[in-house]
């Protein structure tokens, strides 16, 4: 199993590390059983995705797709950010081995999560904006 | 940047010494055992010199000793042709441990499926496997007692000559996977009872692909590779005598020396692991006394153990882990689970194995670099956060 360039750089110096205090949502996806949980903090202003940190618990792969999809909807409408996919992460880090497939899955679904909880907190019922979230990492399939 | 070369337990450089006693092998005495001018005379006294030397630093017969490609086929060789020997007879039974190496465990796996029933022994949290328990699990129609010598992960030594003697009274062979144990711990096949034993040649720094099995005269078993008659017609394949000649002059050099050289490497770990258990919420996986002397294995909580080996990478430290993101699986090491780590724990555990090649120096810099990489990685982690709350 060979890592990219690109995910050795977005796991060696990760963009974005880190935790926000007056963060408009907060989004967290995995389980420690599975070896991957990431957490991720969005400021969000005039429907646009101002700031975003995060803070991730798993291998390379998880902590390079977390990376890589903070840059992705730095600067975005949240509109743009929910149209984020897992292939388009995988994609802008050249790849991923496919037994870590699952940890860009982590990173579109830790976006959704946070921006599920922004709505909540406007009073919104995020469900039919969102969609169905899997915060508990169904898709990485590991046996538990 | 300093190279610290800390995974001896996944296999080890070729020593000169090895290398120099192979190079002749290659393209002068290139012979084929099997032919009757004399550079082919020369390869079969060269190999028949390696097996005298294998035999006596096991305690062993010569014509005791077969060659094989290495660990894994022996042990397939050892299981699969007791089961078959036995197992028409109507020993349907097996015994082994739920931590063996994956060539043992996978190939009990394979004889499930044909029909044969296994039981996997518990090892405990310190990895130690009770000779009680294999008493206990033996049955009349039980063929074979499969139990490694010494854990491949965690390092820890097995009560062999315990098991031998229980296995010797009740009638049942013991084969054991010494890959590990070879020129680490005191080994006599004759006084432990060890009816088979595997061991490889590039965990002591002879080639990858050479191994052998050792297997009591008197014992008969199928072949596992049919063809020529090479290996007293038990194991066919012109021999690699390169190969050989340096898996023999490795156990020799690995097995003359065993308590100076053990001493020397239990005093290196003994103060990797004090060193390292200083960093918080930190484990030693395995029994502390029994295990092997170049054997460190650790559980850091609230990291994975992939990103700490890419970051050791990165510091030129060579490790392994037996996080589920190194396995190509999903799941945690099945060593880890058995020894009873839960699945988030045994994601963040790290193996530093330590071989002759290693220094004081080498443990100096492990214990500089690895502490502020676990703390880079937990700053980052959520887990960790949700520990320390």
């Amino acid at each position: 199993m060979a890592y990219s360039a690109k995910v050795m750089d977005h796991f060696a110096n990760p963009r974005n590390v880190g935790e926000m205090e007056d963060a408009s949502g907060v989004g967290e996806v995995g389980n420690p059983k599975c070896g991957d949980i990431m957490r991720m903090y969005i400021k969000v202003k005039d429907n646009v995705i101002t700031d975003v940190k995060f803070k991730t618990f798993g291998c390379g792969a998880a902590i390079a797709t977390s990376s890589m999809a903070t840059e992705l909807i730095k600067g975005k409408t949240i509109n743009e950010a929910l149209q984020l996919t897992n292939k388009a992460v995988m994609e802008a880090l050249d790849g991923l081995p496919p037994v870590k497939v699952h940890c860009s899955v982590l990173a579109e679904q830790a976006i959704k999560s946070a921006v599920a909880d922004y709505y909540r907190k406007q009073g919104i019922d995020p469900t039919p904006i969102v969609g169905e979230l899997h915060e508990d990492c169904e898709a990485c399939g590991c046996s538990i | 940047m300093k190279f610290v070369y800390a995974d001896n337990a996944a296999t080890t450089p070729v020593s000169q010494d090895v290398l120099n006693a192979m190079l002749p092998y290659f393209s002068e005495q290139y012979g084929n055992a099997s032919s009757i001018y004399s550079v082919g005379r020369e390869a079969k006294t060269a190999l028949e010199t390696a097996r005298q030397t294998i035999a006596s630093c096991l305690g062993a017969e010569t014509n005791e000793i077969y060659f094989t490609s290495g660990g894994s086929e022996s042990d397939n060789w050892a299981i699969k042709g007791a089961a078959h020997q036995l197992g028409c007879k109507g020993k349907k039974h097996l015994i082994t441990t739920k931590f063996e190496h994956h060539a043992v465990l996978h190939t009990m796996q394979s004889l499930e499926k044909e029909g044969f029933e296994v039981t996997y022994l518990d090892v405990y949290e310190n990895g130690i496997v009770h000779p009680e328990d294999v008493r206990n699990a033996i049955r009349d129609d039980t063929a074979l007692v499969s139990i490694m010598y010494a854990n491949n992960e965690i390092g820890t030594i097995q009560p062999i000559a315990e098991i031998g003697a229980i296995c010797k009274e009740r009638g049942v062979w013991l084969h054991t996977d010494a890959v590990q144990a070879i020129g680490n711990v005191e080994i006599d096949v004759k006084k432990q009872n060890i009816d088979m034993l595997s061991l490889s040649g590039h965990k002591i720094h002879a080639q990858k692909g050479v191994g052998a099995l050792y297997m009591r005269g008197g014992i008969r078993i199928p072949n596992l590779i049919d063809g020529g008659a090479q290996e007293r017609g038990r194991r066919a394949g012109t021999e690699n005598i390169a190969a050989i000649v340096g898996l023999a002059k490795a156990m020799d050099t690995a097995c003359s020396h065993i308590a100076q050289r053990a001493a020397r490497l239990c005093a290196m770990r003994d103060r990797l692991i004090d060193g390292v258990l200083q960093i918080e919420r930190s484990r030693l996986n395995g029994d502390r006394e029994n295990r092997l002397p170049g054997n460190a294995n650790f559980c850091f909580e609230g990291i994975e153990g992939e990103s700490l080996l890419l970051l050791l990478d990165m510091a030129g430290i060579c490790a392994s882990s037996g996080s589920a993101c190194t396995s190509g699986s999903l799941d945690p090491s099945h060593v880890l689970l058995a020894i009873g780590l839960p699945h988030e724990i045994a994601h963040g555990s790290v193996r530093l194995s330590l071989s002759d090649q290693n220094t004081q120096e080498d443990v100096d810099y492990i214990l500089e670099t690895l502490p502020g990489i676990v703390k880079r990685l937990r700053a980052m982690s959520p887990l960790w956060d949700k520990i320390n709350r």
